[in-house]
């Protein structure tokens, strides 16, 4: 556990150090996430309709955001070759790399949320769905972006294949997501939860080994 | 006959999808028998201009 | 329309089995060349009674009219659509997990021809819906899961052309592929789910207004033809990968030599 721990803490006070991190991750969220009245009207009715559909398309992007440099920074620097050499599985090293981007990114949108729910006019019985939905939920969205930044960690100005591949595969979490917070508002029981859930176990379960084989392929010769 | 092209009132949308379905498929058909071609070609004289390759 | 039903899958993995049999490269090319005409006549002559069946033949539907008639290309291309997803994600894991030499060159050829068969249902699908429901676009579950595979389809030929090595991004396309093919039933089945959430039925929905026999062999035709077509122009193009593998190697060779 403990070199597992080691590559978590690196990532993580890499990621605070260059370009501020769960800071960058929260300022985007909420920045996307005031453009939206800005677009479609104060109607703030509408807003409270749509909040939490806006607020998971918006957290699916701030998630992008910082994919593109979690492993191509080690990539290029050539540490990844050393990682991968540690006893350490690489399996496990894409694991802590994965928590690493939920602790800087999934972790903070989900305790800003709900000031976000608040611009958004969110009737009160929505919040607690929002946060729940955002913390059962972005698990997934890490998950599923360490495989898309594993599998361009090569390629170079990545970000917008990597958000290509990776936006249609987390369907499923936006759709359950924000039928989450609808379903709560609407009094329409919890069945977009466990779907969310499951979605999120998966991935969380099987996206480790297909990131793990998407490094070995890339630092393969 | 002019009863025939205007397909009962969806003349409007049945002859565009089958027009674009056609040159779709035209389209993708041209492009690959060409990019064959092209591979050939190339194939063709690159093995020409180095006879001593093994193959 | 959009998450390949296992059948696909199967159906798929047993044609690609099938054809690397041939698994030396030279002895597919022999065999796929001999193969290729006739199965160009075959389509040429399906495709050719399909379409006139289906514009001059078939009768027009008592509720939805003569615009019944667009189903005879909508239906198939959809079809084609995941069935060539299928091929993609087999060929795939056959280039994984076994290294087969064509494999990777039968993933990459299917992926253009599955996103032109997906770009097809969709605009098809659009111009059904528009006499239907009133509007060119509807957000329906099968429209909507269709508009996704075409993402998928754009986002692996975008990784394909971004990894120089070829190895390599055959590679990293297969591990994408078999992400996509897990992942593709998960997003038509909270497709579907948000649909029954946000709307009411529509008329693509599967099953569907039962089919009359007059109806339904135009519709074989025409999907037995697209699908000929399918595998004529996917065996042209694995030939055309194997001629660019070689054109490739023989230029690094002259490399070499100079």
């Amino acid at each position: 556990m403990s070199p597992m721990r080691a590559v978590l803490r690196r990532d993580i006070a890499l990621a605070f150090r260059s370009g501020g991190g769960a800071f960058l991750a929260t300022a985007f969220f909420a920045t996307v996430a005031a453009l939206v009245p800005l677009g479609v009207g104060a109607d703030l009715p509408l807003l409270g309709r749509i909040a939490g559909g806006v607020l998971w398309v918006a957290a699916a992007l701030s998630a992008l955001l910082s994919l593109d440099r979690l492993f191509q920074a080690d990539f290029e620097d050539g540490s990844l070759d050393i990682i991968a050499l540690a006893p350490l599985s690489l399996e496990a090293t894409v694991t802590a790399k994965m928590l690493a981007h939920w602790i800087t990114t999934g972790l903070p949108l989900t305790l800003v949320s709900p000031v976000l729910g608040l611009l958004f006019n969110l009737p009160v019985e929505g919040y607690g769905a929002l946060v729940l939905s955002l913390a059962i939920g972005t698990p997934a969205l890490s998950a599923i972006g360490t495989i898309g930044a594993a599998l361009t960690l090569s390629v170079r100005r990545g970000g917008l294949i990597l958000a290509l591949i990776v936006l249609p595969l987390i369907t499923p979490a936006i759709i359950f997501g924000s039928g989450a917070v609808l379903a709560a508002v609407q009094d329409t029981g919890t069945a977009a939860f466990l779907f969310l859930g499951a979605f999120s176990l998966g991935a969380v379960a099987l996206s480790p080994f297909a990131a793990a084989a998407a490094v070995r392929l890339n630092l393969a010769g | 006959m002019s009863a025939f092209f205007a397909m009962g009132g969806y003349g409007a949308y049945v002859w565009p999808s089958y027009a674009i379905s056609v040159a779709v498929l035209a389209a993708i058909v041209a492009v690959s028998v060409r990019q064959h071609a092209r591979a050939t070609a190339l194939v063709r004289r690159l093995e020409r201009e180095e006879p001593g390759d093994a193959s | 329309m959009s998450a390949p039903p296992p059948c696909a899958y199967i159906t798929a993995m047993a044609v690609f089995s099938t054809l690397t049999a041939y698994a030396n490269p030279k002895r597919f090319l022999d065999l796929s060349r001999r193969i290729q005409p006739w199965l160009g006549g075959a389509t040429a002559l399906l495709l050719a009674v399909g379409f006139y069946w289906s514009l001059f033949i078939s009768p027009a539907d008592y509720q939805q009219g003569q615009s019944v008639k667009i189903m005879f290309v909508h239906v198939p291309a959809a079809w084609l659509s995941m069935f060539a997803y299928a091929c993609l994600a087999g060929a795939s894991i056959t280039g994984l997990v076994w290294k087969h030499p064509l494999a990777d060159q039968a993933a990459k050829a299917a992926a253009p021809l599955g996103a032109a068969f997906t770009f097809l249902a969709l605009l098809t699908g659009s111009l059904w819906g528009k006499p239907m429901w009133g509007t060119y676009w509807e957000w329906d579950a099968r429209l909507t899961s269709e508009l996704i595979m075409l993402f998928v389809y754009l986002g692996y030929i975008a990784l394909w052309d971004a990894i120089e090595d070829p190895n390599r991004a055959a590679r990293a396309a297969a591990v994408l592929a078999i992400v996509g093919a897990v992942n593709l039933p998960i997003i038509h089945f909270s497709v579907d789910w948000w649909n029954t959430l946000h709307q009411p039925s529509s008329i693509l929905r599967s099953g569907g207004p039962s089919i009359d026999s007059s109806f339904l062999w135009p519709l074989a035709i025409m999907a037995l033809g697209y699908q000929l077509l399918f595998f004529w122009l996917w065996l042209l193009r694995i030939r055309t990968e194997i001629l660019k593998r070689r054109a490739r190697t023989l230029m690094l060779m002259r490399g070499a030599q100079l």
